[in-house]
């Protein structure tokens, strides 16, 4: 079968400024993977560039063999950064919203998850706190049968606990038999979740591994590793 | 299943453990059919692929075994599981004997403290 994501000589320039530099990565079903990198080390820009967001420099991104465009949107779904609700909605609004836009958005799961979290669907999106509207848009994301999830700091602006919540969320939800890329800075909350890490370090990548082997050779965790590689 | 994993260690080695133990102890009980592997990933919140590769290790081990469309079951091997539950006294044993030590304690007056200790609760 093919490979579901593959990335070829990546290369992504901004005028003079290379952010990132020859990036060569393939990701296989089932599997949960770290994408770790201190800030402005090009995680987002390898992000939205697999999202056809933002056009490499040179290189290309495959998705089941087949070049990103609208048939790779069908299956990727993507939590960026910053939410992009329309604020004015109802939750309600946001829910039909997805299903109209997504063929493969489990609206049944959704509302599910709503209620686990006591949002109600009349709430207006403007009234709901930055945490919850983000756990929202999560909820949203993680409802759809993607093949391959792409969670950009996912854990950013929320509370210790909810990360938890999210973590398990996303354990507990994700398609069987599909990928989910997640990146953060904050590794020691996520790294039990994990099958793969690939730090990314000034554009390039500095480290591809399992996590449990990397924890058996470095005889640490993955966060440590992390701290003494890239120590300031 | 409440337990917080250690993230310094591989995470599917401390999910043998803890499976071992378990065996070891009786509480989980020989022959006992244990749950799929995506329930048990979810009670103890780790990668269900985590969980497969520890599985495996246990069936490597002979603590588990698959009945082909059944399910995963706990071994019937009363010896086996003996051997287990021998050998996580034995160590523990041994770390505790040698903090014991540490402190100044000889080994016969470690078990006289032991005895006393015992014998009070």
């Amino acid at each position: 079968m093919m490979e579901l994501l593959e990335c070829k000589n990546l290369c992504k320039s901004y005028g003079e400024k290379e952010v990132l530099s020859n990036i060569n990565l393939t990701l296989p079903r089932g599997k949960i993977v770290g994408l770790l990198g201190k800030n402005g080390m090009g995680k987002t820009t390898l992000l939205k560039i697999i999202n056809d967001l933002l056009v490499p420099s040179s290189g290309e991104v495959l998705i089941n063999g087949k070049r990103v465009g609208i048939e790779s949107k069908k299956v990727i779904s993507y939590l960026p950064e910053r939410t992009y609700l329309d604020k004015t909605m109802t939750i309600r609004q946001a829910l039909s919203f997805f299903e109209d836009f997504y063929d493969d958005f489990d609206i049944k799961k959704a509302r599910r998850l709503l209620k686990d979290l006591d949002l109600y669907e009349s709430q207006k999106i403007s009234k709901m706190s930055k945490g919850m509207q983000e756990k929202l848009q999560l909820i949203l994301v993680i409802s759809r049968n993607a093949q391959l999830y792409i969670l950009d700091e996912p854990l950013g602006g929320v509370d210790p606990a909810t990360r938890d919540y999210i973590l398990d969320t996303i354990l507990n939800n994700f398609n069987e038999g599909a990928s989910v890329i997640i990146s953060t800075h904050l590794i020691s909350d996520i790294e039990r979740i994990l099958d793969e890490v690939i730090f990314i370090d000034r554009g390039k990548i500095a480290l591809v591994s399992d996590t449990d082997s990397l924890r058996e050779k470095e005889k640490c965790s993955i966060d440590e590793t992390f701290r003494r590689m890239f120590k300031c | 299943m409440d337990f917080e994993f250690d993230n310094e260690r591989p995470i599917y080695s401390q999910i043998v453990e803890q499976f071992e133990i378990k065996i070891a102890s009786g509480r989980i009980a020989p022959g006992e059919k244990i749950e799929s592997v995506r329930e048990l990933a979810s009670q103890m919140k780790v990668n269900p692929n985590t969980m497969q590769k520890a599985m495996q290790e246990l069936e490597n081990e002979k603590l588990l075994f698959t009945e082909r469309t059944n399910g995963r079951f706990v071994t019937d091997d009363k010896n086996l599981i003996r051997k287990y539950r021998e050998k996580y006294a034995r160590d523990k044993t041994i770390r505790y004997l040698e903090y014991m030590r540490q402190l100044g304690f000889k080994d016969s007056e470690t078990s006289e403290y032991i005895e006393k200790i015992g014998g009070d609760k």
